[in-house]
């Protein structure tokens, strides 16, 4: 073990000597790490002024772990570049190949350079943190709990992770440094949305919803990692010489893996869909599963928790919040027009892709069980209002959902694959190729299955499922 | 030793950057690779790295596949790249260091082969300083010392002299005819035919991907320039009517106070060639074999090449 890690402790020191002799790179990180603390602290300061003026108490207590997140966040931006150049820089100026023409195995290689990637910014990071935590310890400012603490450090790792890893990704697939930066904007900017969505949490939720979404940043953080190492190949970073989006190759490769061996759409069911769904049957039965138990303890939570709740809230509330159930359960008496619901679906599952694409599918997944599990809830609320729920179940929810949550599962089983193929190593193909094949996979079962499903299920709702379940609640 | 036999590789699945590549180097003997630039001598050192995987064919370098066992053909070998590759912000010293440790060589190996490369290619002084400091034809030194420092039984040199000065070039070359001795297996990739001339044993020239030719230098003067010319220096005029050349020889040219022969095979023509100059009293200063250079066969093999292509 000792002996295999070796290597990469070299390349990590070689790195690590070299940013330090840099002094392009060091000048702005230290600026960074030791100046932005104190303007955080001054704009806290005027923050609290400001806020004191309205009374407004919740908001300053959650104002410093806002400013340690954002303090945490900028020294990572400038290791950014660092990473983004990690190996297309060295091919530029010619010194990849003798590294390349050492022992060194890929993973070796790859990990050295994350490591330095990581490592830097987050001491970087937590330096920073520390300062802006001893200034702002002479103000009267609440601190954060140590809960709150444990949270900020495993995000500002997490986002260290998720950019540096994304960034070394980008270096490895570019074939020019100037390539590599202008694709940084695929990182920060979903980053950024990713922290203004933390922000929100920090400020507006509570700890239990951040500790999932902490879970899910490392999820993803991993994830990538992984997909840098599956796709880390010696000869992308020598055999490709030209730049440039090749649309017309895209489009033929996409349809060519879409369209399959297929020549009419009875063929392309028979052998192009069939084939797709056999490659899902694990996400599937994982999906199946995380639903089943999603539900169940759904059910059991709102049956343990919901009376107080409900107890605790006055008229208006007690009817905002009726009015709510009713609408998630889409528990109905009155027909809604079956396109409405039909966009309705099609916008959710195509929300869910779209989520799922830039997550490796643990969006897709967290959206997929807040859909499933709230079924758990619903059934939980109807037990605790005396209704019988087996025939709830049979008139208001099985009718289209027989076709409805085949498609949801499907449609997120797809999404997962897509994430799922992407991390896996795959010999001799490029990482444009793997992902071609794998959203061509999605397409076919979204517009062969998903999409056919959710129409049955609509034109079901509307016009079956109202009437059963009118007669049921007589 | 490296073996291989149809050794392809095609990028963007339309260009044959290589095609069909088939040589054998013996342990002790220099393979030197002319053509070109774009004629596919980098991807074929670059597959014999390990660093491309062959479309087609295969390849064995010091007995290993280099598909199978990647990581031991590269242990094996020692490159000096196109580009020197060098570190800017290290020392020579450190660079060296940096390398030794990635093949894993012992503290005490290390730093006695380090001290003697520097030393020998003139670095010593400069170990300590940037190498981004350095002249052009140090840093060619010290790439060189990268290639050398593990002590490689198979060595890839792509241009090993190129930048430098005619002193530092004769260093390099002393280096390699030394290690051509020390029953190294060596590949130079060069655009120098009289450096190739003045090192390979075989010589192989790639056009488009293919070998074009390929043999040892006499083997592939004999094949492409055909047998080889003498040239008679006269000392005066000389009346040459009746003068007929033995069987084997055929005249090429005739000068006044020169003649030119192509032999088939010298050790039997000459001597009767020269009895019959002395029988006819021909006033002849010197016998020579015309020289014949790698050039000249080079030349031949890419205009024959090109002018194939065009036909």
């Amino acid at each position: 073990m000792k002996a295999t890690l070796h290597p990469v402790w070299l390349m990590a020191k070689r790195e690590l000597r070299d940013q330090m002799r840099d002094w392009r790179i060091l000048m702005p990180l230290i600026l960074l790490t030791v100046g932005f603390p104190f303007l955080m602290d001054a704009f806290a300061y005027y923050a609290v002024e400001l806020t004191n003026q309205y009374g407004g108490d919740l908001i300053v207590d959650r104002l410093v772990p806002f400013s340690i997140l954002i303090i945490g966040f900028f020294p990572i931006t400038i290791s950014l570049l660092g990473a983004l150049e990690s190996f297309v820089g060295e091919k530029e100026r010619g010194t990849i190949e003798p590294l390349l023409g050492s022992p060194l195995a890929d993973w070796q290689l790859y990990l050295g350079k994350l490591i330095v990637g990581i490592a830097s910014p987050l001491v970087s990071s937590f330096v920073s943190i520390a300062i802006y935590l001893v200034v702002v310890s002479r103000q009267q400012l609440d601190m954060p709990s140590l809960e709150i603490f444990a949270q900020l450090f495993l995000l500002t790792i997490a986002h260290a992770l998720l950019m540096v890893s994304a960034a070394i990704v980008i270096s490895v697939q570019s074939t020019s440094v100037k390539a590599a930066n202008l694709l940084a904007s695929f990182i920060i900017v979903p980053v950024t949305m990713l922290m203004m969505g933390e922000t929100a949490l920090f400020i507006r939720l509570n700890n239990r919803v951040l500790w999932m979404a902490v879970l899910a940043v490392i999820i993803m953080a991993g994830l990538l990692v992984r997909l840098g190492l599956a796709h880390f190949q010696r000869e992308y970073l020598l055999g490709r010489e030209i730049d440039v989006l090749n649309l017309r190759w895209i489009g033929r490769t996409f349809w060519g893996y879409f369209k399959g061996d297929a020549n009419s759409i009875s063929t392309w069911y028979r052998d192009s869909v069939s084939a797709t769904l056999r490659k899902l049957r694990k996400p599937v039965a994982l999906l199946v599963a995380f639903m089943i138990v999603g539900i169940a303890v759904t059910y059991f939570w709102s049956l343990e928790n919901l009376p107080g709740y409900l107890a605790s809230l006055d008229e208006q509330e007690m009817a905002k919040f009726q009015d709510r159930i009713s609408n998630a359960g889409g528990v109905t008496e009155t027909a809604i027009t079956a396109p409405y619901l039909f966009i309705h679906n099609v916008q959710a599952t195509l929300a869910i892709g779209f989520f799922g694409m830039f997550s490796f599918g643990v969006l897709a997944v967290i959206l997929y069980l807040i859909n499933t599990s709230m079924i758990g809830g619903l059934f939980g609320y109807f037990k605790l209002q005396g209704l019988e729920i087996l025939p709830l179940f049979i008139n208001g929810i099985l009718p289209h959902g027989i076709f409805e949550i085949p498609a949801l599962i499907l449609s997120c089983a797809a999404v997962l694959h897509v994430g799922l193929i992407l991390v896996t190593p795959q010999e001799q193909r490029t990482i444009g190729d793997v992902l071609l094949e794998a959203l061509a996979d999605w397409a076919r079962v979204y517009i062969g299955v998903v999409v056919p499903l959710l129409a049955l299920a609509a034109v079901v709702e509307s016009y079956v499922t109202p009437l059963l379940l009118s007669n049921a609640l007589k | 030793m490296i073996e291989t036999h149809d050794l392809s590789k095609q990028f963007n699945n339309d260009f044959w950057a290589v095609d069909g590549v088939s040589l054998t180097v013996q342990p002790g003997q220099i393979l030197a690779i002319l053509g070109q630039n774009g004629a596919g001598k980098t991807t074929t050192v670059r597959m014999l790295t390990a660093l491309l995987i062959p479309t087609r064919g295969w390849a064995r370098v010091n007995g290993y596949d280099i598909v199978a066992d990647g990581a031991k053909v590269r242990a094996s070998i020692g490159v000096l790249t196109e580009q020197h590759g060098l570190y800017m912000r290290m020392s020579g010293m450190e660079y060296l260091d940096f390398f030794a440790d990635l093949y894993g060589l012992k503290d005490s190996v290390r730093a006695t082969e380090r001290n003697r490369l520097l030393e020998y290619f003139g670095l010593a002084e400069s170990a300590h300083r940037r190498v981004g400091e350095y002249s052009k034809g140090m840093k060619q030194k010290l790439a060189l010392a990268r290639a050398l420092i593990h002590n490689p039984p198979v060595l890839l040199l792509d241009e090993p002299t190129s930048a430098m000065d005619p002193e530092s070039a004769r260093l390099v070359r002393d280096q390699i005819a030394s290690l051509k001795s020390s029953q190294r297996t060596i590949v130079i990739c060069t655009h120098n035919l009289a450096e190739a001339e003045m090192l390979a044993d075989v010589v192989a020239v790639i056009y488009r991907g293919r070998i074009l030719v390929s043999g040892t230098l006499d083997e592939l003067k004999d094949a492409v320039l055909g047998p080889r010319e003498y040239e008679v220096r006269l000392a005066r005029e000389w009346s040459q009517d009746g003068f007929v050349p033995p069987a084997g020889v055929s005249l090429v040219a005739r000068e006044s106070d020169r003649i030119r022969f192509r032999v088939d095979d010298p050790r039997v023509a000459n001597p009767q060639l020269v009895q019959e100059l002395a029988a006819r009293q021909a006033p002849v200063v010197s016998l020579s074999e015309s020289p014949r250079t790698l050039e000249q066969v080079y030349l031949k093999v890419m205009a024959d090449a090109q002018a194939g292509r065009s036909k």
